[in-house]
């Protein structure tokens, strides 16, 4: 499978979504993340592998300055994410991300969970935050949930809700940081389906998985990142059947078998 | 498995059983008693003293309340009287005086009136099924204090005689000085909790040398300092309220304590609660209100309460100070001659204590309702 064989999903040649370069980031004196470099156009899905403690999510949590990077630029959507406080909000309301443990709000229902942001942040009525929120829950499958509360339903559910809950407010780029890492296995496949269609309707995805199916499917790119660094990145066909470094080709025998 | 040995499978189930009943012995009142009381030999003879020793108590405190107590009576004389029990003559003759304390008689109905005004507001915010908890919550916390104020006080422009808070006694005091000290320390409280947690070291410094100085001075002495020597470090002529300074000094001990019970509930609270309020873009006020806060002060209603009560009890010291609380009109009233009988002091704390127990155990059933109703099934 080549990018033409997934026509449904068109890259931007000219709009960039997220731009790292030469980016750094230490904890104390642990170098976490060592010269980051890449970009990702408007559209793309990419899947970001790699050992456990390789600096995957510490990686896409700079994106949404969750982490803060203290060398080199993160650019997102145009603006560039320093201690500007309003610099950070701003990207953070075009970014959605989506969590290994879901982290619904446990006091409020999923209406509220969906509706909270859109209201307070995007200061929409609410009568139209519930309609759109009615409108992803029903395009993650469980509009009839809308009034139970997060403690009241399976980690699948739970992890759609997050999803929606994200999309609530209207995103130009989702993160993933091992979304079904935490599900029992008969669940993982209503995730990861939800994901498969919004990356078929265009979103721009980060996502860190082990899900290889799914990157085969969807993904346009494959990252992987050891000790902090992106070591090779690739398309999913090259990546899997022909892979470059030595460290990819263990892994890669590690988790296929 | 082989295709052979499915076939040689000699027993296969057809339809699925359907649940039964628990076994009868396991329920009911007799599957309670076996297993909670009568369950062992051990079990059996704990249960036997605890029968004895409840038994014992009630029948006890029957005698005294009711069996022995005198009914009637009009001074200390009629209680005098080999093996009497409770003088219930003495609290209805002193009744006013527990209730309103130096309150002047003809002007009872203000209190009366405070004391209806705050129990509408608070059967208002304490139902759930009664709406507009904004215009209740606002009432009983904003409104109600400066009303309570004028009605009780009066002088001014609001053409009531003046009453001067040395008049104030009684359970309206009590009660004047536990509410204040629950309602004012509670916002205070949290605001030192989400100090003391702050990024920000001076913020954060401050807040943990008040809470540290507060908690680590015992309640009297604070009422002391308070009365005695907060005049002596203000300027000369400067004339503090009594009443207002125990008041200060109450809120300010409470609202460390509610500090330290509000910070455990914030620690409780996962951290990606927090990332992904800040995922949402929600900034900091907004994530700390909506999210943090609803969370973590649910999971301390408990130890709120336990303040609550404890400050409810506590309101007892004021009497330190000079201040006549329900205490400390019951123990005004023993020492005077027309009621003199040996069960006669007996009598008022156990007036007192029953009073307290009231007010305190209708707390704790409260909290224990509200913790049920708010929980949302979410465990950690
Ligand atoms: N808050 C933190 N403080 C110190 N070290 C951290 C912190 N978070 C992560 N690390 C370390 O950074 C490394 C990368 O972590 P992480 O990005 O979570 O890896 P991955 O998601 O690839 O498993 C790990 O060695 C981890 O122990
Ligand atoms: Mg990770």
């Amino acid at each position: 499978m080549t990018e033409s064989a997934k026509p449904k999903m068109k890259v931007s040649e000219t709009e960039v979504a997220v731009e790292i370069t030469n980016m750094a980031k230490w904890y104390g004196e642990f170098n976490v993340l060592k010269d980051i470099n890449f970009k990702v156009m408007k559209g793309e899905r990419i899947v970001i592998a790699g050992p456990s403690g390789s600096g995957k999510s510490t990686l896409i949590r700079c994106i949404n300055r969750l982490e803060e990077h203290q060398q080199g630029h993160i650019v997102v959507n145009g603006i560039e994410l320093t201690n500007d406080l309003k610099k950070i909000d701003e990207v953070r309301r075009e970014v959605g991300m989506v969590f290994q443990h879901f982290n619904l709000f446990p006091h409020l229902t999923i209406m509220q969970n969906l509706t909270l942001a859109p209201i307070w942040v995007r200061k929409i009525p609410k009568a139209e935050a519930e309609e759109t929120a009615m409108h992803y829950l029903e395009r993650v499958k469980i509009p009839e949930q809308a009034d139970k509360y997060p403690g009241q339903l399976s980690g699948g559910q739970q992890q759609r809700v997050a999803i929606a809950r994200s999309l609530c407010m209207n995103p130009e780029i989702m993160l993933f940081d091992e979304p079904t890492s935490a599900l029992d296995p008969e669940m993982i496949k209503e995730v990861l389906d939800v994901m498969v269609k919004l990356a078929e309707d265009g979103m721009t995805m980060l996502c860190v998985t082990h899900e290889m199916g799914f990157a085969r499917q969807v993904a346009n790119r494959v990252m992987f990142m050891d000790q902090g660094q992106i070591i090779e990145q690739n398309d999913p066909e090259n990546f899997f059947d022909n892979p470059q470094h030595e460290r990819t080709k263990l892994f890669l025998s590690q988790i296929l078998h | 498995m082989s295709e052979e040995k499915v076939g040689s499978v000699a027993y296969v189930r057809k339809e699925i059983v359907k649940d039964l009943p628990p076994p009868p012995s396991t329920t009911g009142v007799i599957g309670w008693l076996r297993t909670n009381l009568f369950s062992s030999f051990g079990n059996i003879i704990l249960t036997a003293i605890a029968l004895y020793i409840v038994y014992s108590l009630a029948s006890l405190v029957y005698e005294f309340a009711f069996a022995n107590a005198i009914w009637e009576g009009t001074e200390g004389k009629d209680c005098r009287v080999p093996d009497a029990g409770a003088c219930w003559p003495y609290i209805a003759n002193r009744f006013n005086f527990f209730i309103y304390g130096f309150y002047p008689s003809e002007e009872y109905w203000r209190p009366n009136l405070v004391f209806a005004i705050g129990a509408v507001l608070l059967v208002a915010l304490a139902t759930p099924k009664i709406p507009g908890k904004m215009i209740s919550g606002i009432l009983f916390l904003f409104v109600f204090p400066v009303v309570t104020f004028f009605l009780l006080y009066g002088a001014g422009f609001t053409g009531l005689a003046e009453v001067p808070t040395e008049k104030w006694g009684g359970l309206m005091l009590t009660l004047v000085v536990a509410t204040t000290g629950i309602v004012a320390s509670f916002p205070l409280g949290v605001l030192l909790a989400l100090g003391r947690r702050s990024n920000m070291p001076l913020v954060r410094s401050v807040c943990v040398v008040f809470i540290e100085l507060w908690r680590g001075v015992p309640l009297i002495t604070v009422l002391f300092m308070a009365s005695v020597m907060l005049p002596l470090f203000l300027p000369a002529g400067t004339n503090f309220d009594k009443l207002v300074r125990a008041l200060v000094g109450v809120t300010l001990f409470t609202a460390a304590y509610t500090a330290e019970v509000v910070r455990g509930g914030l620690q409780a609270i996962p951290k990606g609660q927090y990332e992904a309020a800040d995922a949402l873009g929600l900034n900091y006020v907004k994530a700390t209100s909506l999210i943090i806060l609803p969370q973590a002060l649910k999971m301390v209603i408990p130890g709120i309460v336990n303040n609550s009560i404890g400050l409810f009890k506590d309101t007892t010291l004021v009497s330190i100070v000079g201040l006549f609380d329900l205490l400390g009109a019951v123990k005004a009233g023993t020492t005077t001659s027309t009621w003199s009988a040996p069960t006669v002091p007996v009598t008022g704390f156990f007036f007192a204590a029953i009073v307290f127990w009231i007010f305190t155990f209708t707390m704790s059933r409260y909290s224990q309702y509200m913790e049920k109703r708010l929980d949302t099934g979410h465990k950690n």
